[in-house]
């Protein structure tokens, strides 16, 4: 720490003006045009029909989700070591970057009335499924996504247990119960009100899932209400009342959240794996087994549908369409232009907060500007981009600007993504190198070249590579700015399995997937390199 | 000896209750070693005389001159850390290369220099390699290389070889104890073993009490303890 040290401010301060700043004019421009309604024709018994089921299915996929995720959770912590484990944690962390919109494809192949279960059941004489519109569906799919998402969060508070206490419970004869009683649950229970508050936050501005499953006024989210109101029926005074109940609630349960969320500090002391001591107990191993094979098929199954589906299409005839192509081309450029919009901001908001961190000893402001840019988490994407429809609709054509405003708005989304993967490798390179650099001379371009890049360059592929994926997959800008002339292939997606049309939706949800796969790939091979360290 | 390696004057540093006042001069040419408990300022001393921290008051010399407002990098004096001292994704020869110049554009001869520098340093032939491909002594030697192309007159050693077993050890300190008689810089280690310092320090600094409360030469002063702190920091 150096006395009357300058940090260097500005990258920090621009990249925090423009993300909040847009989050702000979206605000402004919904409050602007709010003075035309009065609050008493908004609160009404529709905004609380929907307000209500808001809250059940998001109270109710949290606590499927977590109940799931926890039997899961604690197989993968016991057992770690079988064969495909480590494929299996990789398959919990594909539902996180795959497009929602091809997900809900491939719980409709299993789970729908003409799916896999339901033919199975129709073949042995049972009574098939019920189509899966309406809560159960919303239901299945969000804990298709959510129940994976607890689990690698829930793993990493039990890999947060020192290996000392289990040399320790091996050494006083704990029993499984007793290890789960004092040893699990206690670190449990310090993180999983943070992790169910974060699911119930994804399943309150869920938007996706609810558009192409919730079927009619009964089964809406507030989210869908907005995007409902503002392109159905162009309803820009329920659309701006909506959007304010979603603001003010996503503040409430941030407020929450941010109480709840504390990262659990790692106690371990020693770097050594030490074996737990549970691990042979028969009951055990039966339970951890089902868990394990429930889980894994949960997940896979929908993934291995939209696999067999969309090689058994019409797939010569779908992909010889030049609309199809185009609207290819369309979904990768919002993916990665808004993937380099988000780079570009978290490293500028970074390259700040690290100085602030490091060099100025400033760590708690630190710590709050990177929560500000993250902010954009409960400021929902459906409510920034009515906020932008709403200023900007008498200003420009918007359905002209559909792909920019696509990418602006996925590009603030994709922020805390970038912080979360960069920030670590920055503030660590300064930490170890500073004082080498000072003594060698090394600043501006040459410690860029030198340093910086080499050090980040892996970081900085995996940001701009996840955050392009989860745009090039994104169906809820576009929906709200898309039309029918410049629609992506998620938006191409969505319209074919709105019109029963299965067989070219098969063919389009794997060409999406891969398409989401093909750009990570190429970026973070591109930009990451081979084989560096 | 009639110049000093460095010198101190007055220095004052410290945060809040915290404050230190050093006054030292070390002959030019010779191996100083630094002692005194955990806290007593021995890291703060060689931060400010690298330039990391800045002094509230004083002027702080190397060889006669003043440095007291240069940056790090302009001082003529190399600091060898206890660990980070290269660039875990540069070779060894692009880690050395940068103590010529940060840029990196390197002529032959100079590739020749960082070559020869291995091979004093014992490394010889293993230009390529990468920091994880060498031990961590082997490290530590590629670090003593770089400051021997730099060619600064002062060397600080902030713990470099604590890590490593007693014999590593004492052949680091050999090692750079020759290289220092075949160059003729100062040396400036801090050290937590009086041993370390009887076997290749000329004069010994105890640091106490927010000062220096003992500078001499090493056998005597470690032999003839005469201030009550240093004996009982030795246990005589």
């Amino acid at each position: 720490m150096m006395t009357g040290y300058r940090p260097l401010l500005w990258p920090g301060g621009l990249a925090l003006l423009s993300t909040l700043g847009l989050a702000a004019v979206a605000l402004g421009a919904l409050l602007h045009a709010a003075p035309e309604l009065s609050m008493a024709a908004v609160w009404d018994s529709y905004t609380l029909r929907v307000l209500r089921f808001t809250v059940i299915q998001a109270l109710l996929s949290t606590a499927l989700s977590l109940a799931f995720a926890l039997p899961v959770a604690r197989a993968f912590a016991r057992r770690t070591s079988f064969p495909g484990r480590t494929f299996l944690l990789r398959v919990m962390g594909l539902p996180l970057v795959l497009p929602v919109i091809v997900a809900v494809f491939g719980i409709a192949a299993i789970w729908g009335q003409n799916g896999a279960i339901s033919n199975a059941m129709e073949a042995s004489g049972l009574p098939g499924l019920s189509p899966l519109y309406g809560l159960s569906g919303i239901l299945i799919a969000h804990v298709f996504f959510n129940m994976p998402l607890a689990v690698r969060l829930l793993l990493g508070a039990w890999q947060t247990i020192p290996g000392e206490s289990w040399r320790l419970a091996g050494q006083l004869g704990m029993g499984p119960w007793a290890i789960f009683r004092l040893i699990e649950l206690p670190r449990l229970i310090a993180v999983i009100p943070g992790v169910a508050m974060l699911v119930f936050l994804l399943c309150f501005t869920s938007f996706a899932v609810v558009l192409a499953l919730g079927g009619g006024p009964r089964n809406t989210t507030l989210e869908v209400a907005i995007y409902q109101a503002l392109r159905l029926d162009f309803d820009i005074a329920r659309a701006v009342g909506l959007a304010l109940v979603q603001v003010a609630a996503c503040a409430v349960m941030a407020v929450i959240f941010f109480r709840f969320a504390k990262t659990p500090e790692s106690q371990a002391t020693e770097e050594r794996l030490i074996a737990r001591p549970d691990t042979d107990h028969l009951p055990g191993r039966v339970i951890d087994t089902l868990a394990l094979v429930t889980g894994s098929l949960w997940v896979l199954g929908p993934l291995i549908a939209i696999v067999i589906a969309g090689l058994s299409g019409p797939v010569i005839d779908v992909l010889s369409r030049r609309e199809v192509w185009a609207a290819a081309l369309r979904s990768v450029s919002v993916g990665v232009g808004a993937g380099l919009l988000a780079l570009v901001l978290g490293i500028a908001l970074l390259a700040t907060t690290r100085d602030l961190a490091v060099r100025a000893g400033r760590t708690r402001l630190a710590d709050r500007m990177e929560l500000a840019g993250s902010l954009t988490l409960v400021i929902s994407p459906i409510v920034l981009g009515a906020g932008l429809f709403v200023l900007l609709l008498p200003l420009v054509p918007v359905f002209d600007w559909a792909l920019p405003l696509a990418a602006l708005v996925n590009g603030i989304v994709a922020v805390p993504y970038v912080l979360r993967i960069l920030a670590p490798t920055l503030r660590r390179t300064a930490e170890h190198h500073d004082r080498l650099c000072a003594s060698l001379g090394l600043r501006g371009w040459a410690r860029i070249r030198h340093l910086e890049w080499p050090a980040s360059r892996r970081g900085i592929a995996t940001a701009w590579a996840l955050a392009s994926a989860l745009a090039t997959g994104d169906l809820t800008a576009i929906a709200l700015f898309g039309t029918q002339r410049d629609a992506t292939l998620s938006l191409m997606l969505y319209r074919a399995l709105g019109s029963y049309r299965m067989d070219e939706a098969a063919v389009l949800a794997l060409l999406l997937v891969g398409l989401c796969l093909v750009v990570f790939v190429v970026i973070e091979g591109g930009i990451g390199g081979r084989n560096r360290t | 000896m009639d110049v000093t390696g460095l010198e101190l004057s007055g220095v004052r540093f410290g945060y809040g209750d915290w404050q230190v006042t050093y006054d030292l001069a070390v002959p030019s040419g010779s191996f100083a070693a630094l002692l005194g408990a955990s806290g007593a300022g021995k890291s703060t001393l060689l931060s400010l005389v690298a330039g990391f921290e800045r002094p509230t008051a004083g002027a702080i010399g190397v060889q006669g001159k003043d440095v007291t407002n240069l940056a790090p990098a302009e001082r003529p004096v190399t600091t060898l850390f206890q660990e980070h001292n290269l660039f875990p994704h540069l070779t060894a020869l692009q880690n050395i290369g940068l103590g010529i110049d940060p840029s990196l554009r390197l002529t032959s001869t100079q590739k020749s220099d960082i070559s020869a520098a291995l091979e004093r340093v014992g490394l010889a032939g293993m230009e390529a390699r990468l920091p994880r491909e060498l031990s961590g002594g082997e490290r530590q030697r590629v670090a003593i290389a770089r400051s021997l192309v730099r060619q600064r007159p002062l060397l600080l050693l902030d713990e470099p070889f604590a890590a490593l077993g007693p014999a590593l050890r004492r052949d680091m300190l050999d090692l750079v104890n020759a290289l220092r008689r075949d160059t003729g810089m100062t040396v400036v280690m801090v050290s937590h073993d009086p041993a370390d310092a009887r076997r290749v320090a000329d004069c010994t600094a105890f640091l106490h009490d927010g000062g220096i409360a003992d500078f001499g030469p090493t056998a005597s002063l470690l032999d003839n303890p005469d201030v009550p702190a240093l004996a009982e920091y030795l246990g005589v």
